[in-house]
């Protein structure tokens, strides 16, 4: 149960060697091995998606995953979603339309929806709302989230068309 | 221009949307971890506890002996009152058990894993004792009593019947008799608890970084139990994942974990799974009311008369104890209404399961769902349409006393109700309804009109007599000399964006911005001592007393600028960053002002060198009110719900940051139509909780919760200094009924009741069933 496993996987563009119980999950080899506690850890069941991250551009409950299982893979966490100073388009909605308040949930909410908007950058609504229907958030009624993820999705279709 | 009242983005979010937040689990690095092994039952005596060979413990195993011995005592919640049952809750448990997961052994090992290893070859042996888990088993004739101390398992009681109520009673026209629950939920933080504790060889000092909402209360407590001075701790609460009243209360853990720091000098992380935060966080609700409401045959109350019993679990809770839900629901039945003649007995009863704490809401939920029942109930027996029974009995008339000697401040409460009726359209309601009722479809409408007992100060808690009572607020304010404010507080946010609030206050005395002053919270060494935040206090307590500080500051700077230009100080004004005298075009910049009384501060003999101020406030307390409309769909086969729209006016007084105020409001609404319809924690007969995991818990996620669609009246509260009023339960207290109200409405042609909240689909079909309805 002791022995270490060496993998190297890619976290926000930067690639890491680890050695790791087989036992290890990808959201505890995040933290503490790497520091990047931006990714939170609500339920350690997979049922809250607090610890939500993207793995090869897919959403997975990173509490669920082990950390060997990331072999190879291009992890992306919420301390990688803003270019620079310049805030992703979603952080920016969850800003100003009020999409969070203890910000516990919130690094899950913005990388569940970074996930589900490459896959679909046309979601309606209803789609959106199935897709969040994955996380939990305590705080805010979920309302603000909804209409942050819509906002940011038709920012990011017009930078899009634009770019 | 002023800041107050304008949507501000959070000053708090930058740093939280980028995932640089610090929450306590974030400061574990290098920590020694810290697990609990806990008992796998409700009741017992400890007969032994087998633990792993010595040579085979990389590690250390704590037991409530070696607590004991190194001289830690147990916590004792106290209310000065006779008939309240003082019951010592000890960091671990020694002799016997009183609730599944109570702590019994804690374990210390280098890491998580390796700590859960130790853990679990930790066992306790327990003779096991007839455990009593629900109100009915505490009650019951022949009931064996959950601690010695508390025969009749009762641990406090609040009585009071004033002479009229028999009388009142014997002369109504018509008696509504109700017999309501809300069974067992939790505040469920999306953060669990847990702290690092993290010893400082050089001061010998130990800080302790915990999810906390009252770090000096903590510390206060922590330093009783552990017998040492205070001064050797420093409590922080840094970012916090939601506390929702259930981080309030100083859980035995935290004891066990900073007395084991102080013995290993090392820095040591206890962070609890969602578990352990099932099994042995703090409850809330499971409370059965029942009520008898007198009315007049023109539907007016006369009188009420009730036995409320709330179950409080195993423990009372430090420091607001066991009463906080027995006692409020006795003190505040009555709400926004108007009546004489009130006899009720409140009960809070033992049982061997978890811990009550508080959790948003606080038995307003409950005794809002009591008196909006009695109105819904007693205008169908006597055919007043629920809009008009309402009218005819709401406080329209200030300051108003109710029955219990609570003073109500200037509300709306009648016309937050008339907006909210007007708004939700009743005649096109019906006309739905009815249509919908000829194809088959059930469709209610329901309403909920309730007071909010906000920012109450040391006066509420008094009454209650509370040994420790809470309740002021002590704000300091500093301008340092580039003209930037610190304001240091001793309330402690945790995700209500309350430094940004306070900051678009403090900005409007000072006249500068609000991204000017930072607001310093939940750290006893930078703090001054304050109660921390619940109770929806801290807009109304920590804004008067950050108002009075931030006034201070302002007189300040208007003599320094008067003498630089040479003009009377109160002809100067303060805005835009600038000092300007009236009637001249001179202004100087308040960055030079505050430069000047630094750095120059021999040109000003008359005055003290700096700007450094403080501000305390303590108010009596004042209610919010709001109106909540919902909309229903029910479907009588499978008992499912779905709100087709949930409409609040509410009145907060004035509104520093109405952003801020709607995501509080849609927030509670949440959490009360989660009360109303899906979460529930299950014991079985034996104590054990059935429901420890989120997938069974049932919170409800977006594709349960509908859009809330809010409205504000603004009637300013004349007993606060800044005229806001608090606004953090409101949403939670009145959903609730407004969602039952809407139920039975739907299901009306049945003559449906429901008494039990969740109103899952199981209990909807069950009362179909009952009242013969087409439920299968």
């Amino acid at each position: 149960m002791n022995e270490k496993l060496d993998i190297t996987l890619t976290v926000n563009g930067r690639s890491h060697a680890l050695g790791v119980e087989p036992r290890r999950n990808l959201a505890d080899a995040l933290r503490d091995d790497l520091g990047l506690t931006g990714t939170h850890v609500g339920c350690e069941h997979g049922v809250c998606g607090a610890c939500t991250v993207l793995m090869d551009g897919r959403p997975v409950r990173s509490c669920l995953t082990f950390a060997c299982q990331a072999e190879g893979a291009a992890i992306e966490t919420v301390e990688g979603l803003a270019d620079g100073d310049r805030l992703h388009p979603l952080q920016q909605k969850f800003w100003e339309l009020h999409g969070l308040q203890c910000g516990f949930c919130t690094p899950g909410m913005l990388m569940l929806a970074a996930g589900a908007l490459r896959e679909n950058p046309d979601m309606d609504d209803e789609e959106i709302r199935e897709v969040m229907s994955s996380n939990l958030c305590r705080c805010t009624g979920y309302q603000n989230i909804l209409r942050a993820v819509r906002a940011a999705a038709d920012v990011m279709r017009a930078e899009g068309a634009q770019g | 221009m002023s800041w107050i009242g304008r949507t501000l983005p959070r000053l708090e979010d930058p740093a939280l949307l980028r995932g640089l937040g610090r929450y306590f689990a974030d400061l574990a690095r290098g920590a020694q971890a810290v697990k609990f092994v806990r008992s796998p039952m409700a009741a017992g005596v400890i007969t032994g506890i087998d633990l792993p060979d010595p040579e085979d413990i990389r590690g250390h195993i704590f037991l409530a002996r070696d607590l004991e011995a190194g001289g830690v005592r147990p916590v004792q919640a106290v209310l000065d009152r006779p008939d309240y049952r003082r019951v010592p809750h000890p960091a671990l448990a020694g002799a016997r058990v009183v609730f599944t997961g109570q702590a019994v052994a804690m374990v210390v090992a280098e890491t998580e894993a390796l700590a859960e290893d130790l853990a679990e070859q930790v066992f306790v042996d327990i003779e096991p004792e007839d455990p009593v888990i629900s109100i009915g088993d505490a009650l019951a004739e022949d009931a064996r009593p959950v601690h010695p101390e508390t025969p009749g398992n009762v641990m406090v009681e609040g009585a009071m019947r004033t002479p009229g109520v028999d009388q009142a009673f014997t002369d109504a026209a018509c008696v509504v008799e109700l017999n309501l629950r809300s069974q067992r939920q939790t505040a469920m933080p999306m953060e669990g608890r847990g702290g690092v504790a993290d010893y400082d060889a050089a001061s010998g000092r130990v800080t302790l970084y915990a999810s906390v909402q009252m770090p000096h209360m903590l510390r206060t407590g922590l330093a009783d139990a552990l017998a040492i001075d205070e001064g050797l701790l420093r409590v922080v609460a840094p970012d916090v994942g939601g506390g929702f009243g259930s981080k309030m209360a100083l859980f035995p853990e935290y004891v066990a974990l900073v007395w084991a720091c102080f013995r290993l000098k090392r820095k040591l992380a206890w962070i609890e799974d969602r578990r352990e935060n099932f099994l042995a966080g703090s409850h809330s609700r499971d409370q059965i009311f029942s009520v008898k409401g007198a009315f007049s045959a023109e539907g007016r109350l006369l009188a009420i008369d009730g036995d409320l019993r709330s179950n409080v679990g195993a423990y009372s809770c430090y420091p607001v104890t066991c009463g906080v839900e027995p006692l409020m629901a006795f003190a505040e039945l009555p709400g926004p209404y108007d009546f004489a003649h009130y006899g009720v007995r409140s009960r809070g009863i033992t049982s061997n399961t978890a811990m009550m704490a508080p959790y948003r809401g606080v038995a307003r939920p409950m005794l809002t769902l009591t008196m909006e029942q009695l109105m819904d109930r007693a205008g169908a027996k006597l055919g007043i349409d629920p809009v008009e029974m309402r009218r005819r009995n709401l406080v329209t008339k200030f300051p108003h006393t109710s029955p219990t000697g609570l003073v109500f401040d200037e509300a709306s409460y009648l016309e937050a109700m008339e907006a909210a009726v007007k708004i939700a359209d009743y005649p096109a309601f019906r006309a739905r309804q009815a249509e919908a009722r000829a194809g088959g479809r059930y469709l209610g409408i329901g309403l909920a009109v309730f007071s909010e007992r906000t920012g109450y100060g040391t006066p509420a808690f008094a009454a209650r007599k509370m040994a420790i009572v809470p309740g002021y607020e002590s704000v300091d304010c500093e301008m340092g000399p580039s003209g930037q404010v610190t304001l240091r507080i001793g309330a402690s946010p945790h995700g209500q964006g309350l430094k940004t609030a306070l900051a678009q206050l403090v900005a409007d005395r000072i006249g500068i911005a609000p991204d000017q002053i930072r607001v310093i919270a939940g750290d006893t060494d930078a703090t001054p001592y304050g109660w921390g935040s619940f109770a929806s206090r801290s807009m109304v307590i920590a804004g008067g007393a950050s108002q009075f500080a931030a006034d201070k500051v302002a007189d300040k700077l208007r003599r320094i600028a008067g003498q630089l230009m040479e003009v009377p100080p109160e002809t100067i004004t303060l805005g835009d960053g600038l000092a300007m005298a009236a009637g001249t075009n001179r202004s100087l910049p308040i960055g030079d002002l505050a430069r000047a009384i630094h750095s120059q501060s021999h040109r000003f003999p008359e005055m003290e060198p700096g700007i450094r101020t403080q501000g305390f406030y303590d108010p009596p307390g004042t209610f919010s009110n709001a109106a909540h409309i919902c909309e229903v769909e029910v479907d009588t086969q499978t008992g499912g719900v779905r709100i087709d729209r949930f409409l609040v006016v509410e009145d907060a007084g004035l509104l520093i940051n109405p952003m801020i105020v709607d995501g509080q409001i849609a927030g509670g609404v949440a959490q009360g139509i989660a009360n109303a319809l899906y979460e529930e924690l299950i014991y079985d007969e034996y104590g054990t909780l059935l429901t420890s995991s989120l997938a069974d818990y049932l919170p409800p996620t977006c594709a349960e919760i509908p859009p809330i669609e809010i409205h504000h009246m603004e009637t300013l509260s004349p007993e606060t200094v800044t005229g806001a009023k608090g606004v953090g339960e409101g949403g939670t207290i009145g959903a609730p009924a407004a969602v039952v109200s809407a139920i039975m409405d739907a299901l009306a042609p049945f003559g449906v009741e429901i008494n039990t909240i969740p109103a899952t689909p199981d209990r909807i079909r069950a009362a179909l069933r009952e009242a013969k309805g087409p439920a299968r």
